[in-house]
């Protein structure tokens, strides 16, 4: 090495010391710890006791620990999707030359802007059971279907009992909890369609343009033209959406506290949560944490796998 | 024509749509100015009113009670002045039965002050006056107090839009420490912002512009420690700063953003790559060292992508709520977000106007900061989304 390439790799350590430093203390020594602690019997008063795999044996036989992980598999495998889907179809909406877009895309933006505490706040005062909007709402909506529905039926000289719907109890009922985590994390999609908007503006309309010549119609240029063009954004947000999906804390955590009726709403972070800060089991929860990493890492090149073919990259 | 009823369907999505999306940000606004009441009534209330009542010729602001659609009577008791309502066929000869508390029936005298000719399709109201409720609901009512409440056809009642403000500073009393919160959040916003757009624009700058040895195999494992959950290292890192005796106190929520994380040295590490090298060679010609050149050439160039940083941290500060539910243990120490949740599990969720006025003003310093930065925003979240 040289005087000048010394003096370089000094200069280049001395700008990147702040990232080397918090890599140290705050990544490397903490994954180390971890992976130690995962190993033991530690309730942070006294030192770790080292107990081989038994942490990781006790999750097969915990129960609560199953149903954490399936709760927050059925929130990824149902909330993502959907959250996908919808983000893209305002997107690809909003693409189109609107009038006052600039204002829609805030009216979508801004809900995502609602921190997390107050989002929860909110949610829970509109799935109330009582007095909340979400079941006015249904309940009108379900009378005016039955008028319709009445009024049809009539034109066909035919009567058509309508029943009185009983609206879901959103947050004492086991079988809604979930779905109503679910329309919460629905109503901040707003971030995800203003990157998907920023990618379909960059879409060339040339493309567009001899697709139209090729006498394409609107479902043709979305399926072969915007699809593949965004697919890499659509893929990273994918990737990012599932890291994120199954980490959820806050949302679960505050609206329904150790994991609602039933442990119907407990989330793996919470759970992980739990573990730690309130049952002091610090190496329980840092083995979660692991399991927790592996399956994130399993389901990204899975994701990665599947979506090989699909992803299209303009630069390759 | 075709055009036209695509236009038309487009434009119905995107208005139902965001119509969806805004309603629970009007109601939890529409909440937050509302009197108890208006909060727990079906059909809800859109938007807060106050409604006047007639008593003594004179419009007076009035809750409502009960509605009473079938005939009655108003008495008072003789023997204890109390004042009541009652059906017509309860009076017996000038007296009332009542039970009393040990279970025995009481005949007692009473007076009629007047009858009223409610029915079904014309209910009257008993209303009682807002400054008498106020009284009573702080529990300082009486005896007195108690029978100042009158009846009105439901038909002389005028409704009139009026938003209640002091709501937000009852809100504020009933926090208790919600300067404090207010406090510790700014300090932490502050502190971190600085120490985020610092640290990860030196790093940064460290990892796009100085040609080091090994500084590509450095920068992949940057990108990979992204992966890690934090819950991975949430355990060490709380006993990390538990040994040094941190717990209860807000450093070990800035701390950390001193070093530089790799998601924000990602970010700016792009934008530093897009400007000329040309530009640092003629300022090392001219004698410049690495620091000025990063800190008065190249920092001044890259002004909107430290925006985005700074911005994003300022969110996250603000928003954080697993961060200070770990570390922080008096109350005098919470941030907004926590104090939030803190006073929502301690009163239990009844008084939603109180939650909905506290939640609106952890969310508005949000929303008027969107509107001020809404391009390095919308321009923040598009280049953090896009890296394919």
């Amino acid at each position: 090495m040289t005087r000048g390439e010394f003096k370089t790799l000094l200069t280049g350590l001395a700008f990147t010391s702040p990232w080397i430093i918090g890599f140290l203390i705050f990544t490397l020594y903490p994954v180390g710890a971890s992976i130690y602690y995962s190993f033991c019997d530690y309730d942070v008063l006294s030192s770790p006791v080292w107990i081989g795999g038994l942490n990781y044996q006790d999750m097969l036989t915990d129960a609560v620990f199953w149903k954490s992980l399936r709760n927050t598999f059925y929130y990824a495998a149902v909330a993502l999707p959907l959250g996908m889907v919808l983000s893209l179809l305002v997107a690809v909406l909003l693409n189109n030359s609107v009038v006052g877009r600039p204002a829609f895309r805030t009216f979508f933006f801004l809900p995502s802007l609602v921190p997390a505490v107050a989002l929860a706040m909110l949610w829970l005062w509109i799935f109330n059971g009582k007095f909340g909007l979400l079941n006015f709402a249904l309940d009108r909506c379900w009378i005016n279907l039955g008028h319709f529905v009445t009024w049809v039926a009539h034109f066909f000289h035919k009567t058509v009992p309508w029943p009185q719907a009983a609206m879901p109890n959103w947050l004492a009922d086991e079988k809604w909890t979930m779905p109503a985590i679910v329309i919460t994390s629905l109503w901040g999609i707003g971030g995800t369609v203003v990157i998907y908007l920023a990618a379909l503006q960059d879409v060339s309309r040339e493309l567009y343009e001899s697709a139209m010549i090729d006498g394409a119609n609107a479902w043709h240029k979305l399926r072969h033209i915007t699809l593949p063009m965004i697919s890499p954004v659509i893929f990273f947000n994918m990737i990012m959406g599932i890291i994120g999906a199954l980490q959820v804390f806050s949302g679960p955590y505050i609206m329904f506290g150790g994991g609602g009726p039933n442990r119907s709403a407990l989330f793996y972070a919470v759970y992980i949560y739990q573990n730690a800060f309130e049952y002091n089991q610090m190496g329980y929860a840092s083995a979660m944490a692991w399991i927790l990493f592996l399956i994130i890492l399993v389901l990204t090149w899975l994701a990665t796998r599947a979506t090989r073919k699909h992803v299209y990259y303009a630069g390759e | 024509m075709k055009n036209f009823f695509s236009k038309l369907i487009i434009y119905f999505l995107l208005i139902s749509g965001s119509a969806i999306f805004l309603v629970p940000l009007f109601w939890m606004m529409s909440t937050a100015l509302k009197p108890i009441d208006q909060t727990m009534s079906m059909p809800p209330t859109w938007i807060p009113y106050r409604l006047y009542a007639e008593i003594d010729g004179k419009p007076v602001s009035v809750n409502k009670a009960e509605t009473i659609t079938a005939p009655a009577v108003i008495i008072t008791v003789d023997e204890t002045g109390e004042k009541r309502i009652v059906t017509p066929d309860q009076i017996v000869k000038g007296k009332i039965v009542t039970r009393t508390k040990t279970g025995e029936s009481v005949k007692q005298a009473v007076t009629v002050v007047r009858e009223v000719p409610a029915s079904k399709e014309a209910p009257w109201i008993r209303v009682i006056p807002e400054d008498v409720m106020a009284v009573i609901q702080a529990g300082k009512g009486d005896a007195r107090l108690a029978s100042q409440w009158e009846v009105v056809p439901q038909g002389s009642l005028v409704k009139k839009t009026a938003l209640r403000w002091d709501n937000f500073g009852k809100a504020v009393a009933a926090m208790k420490y919600f300067p404090m919160y207010l406090k510790n959040t700014l300090i932490l916003c502050v502190l971190t912002v600085i120490g985020t757009v610092f640290s990860s624009a030196l790093a940064a700058y460290g990892f796009a512009r100085v040609p080091w040895r090994g500084r590509n195999k450095a920068f992949l494992l940057a990108l990979a420690t992204m992966m890690i959950p934090f819950p991975v290292v949430m355990v060490p890192i709380y006993c990390m700063f538990k040994s040094v005796g941190w717990i209860g106190t807000l450093r070990p929520l800035w701390v950390g953003s001193f070093c530089a994380g790799a998601f924000n040295v990602f970010l700016l590490r792009q934008f530093f790559m897009t400007i000329p090298k040309d530009l640092s060679d003629a300022a090392r010609i001219d004698g410049c060292n690495e620091f000025r050149i990063f800190w008065q050439i190249i920092l001044p160039l890259c002004r909107p992508a430290l925006m985005v940083v700074g911005l994003f941290q300022f969110m996250g500060t603000w928003n954080d709520f697993l961060g200070p539910l770990i570390y922080l243990t008096n109350q005098k120490d919470f941030t907004l977000a926590l104090g939030l949740q803190f006073f929502q599990s301690q009163q239990g969720g009844t008084e939603w106007h109180y939650l909905m006025a506290a939640s609106t003003l952890v969310v508005l310093p949000i929303i008027v900061l969107f509107f001020f930065t809404q391009k390095t925003f919308i321009e923040g979240i598009s280049m953090t989304g896009l890296k394919g």
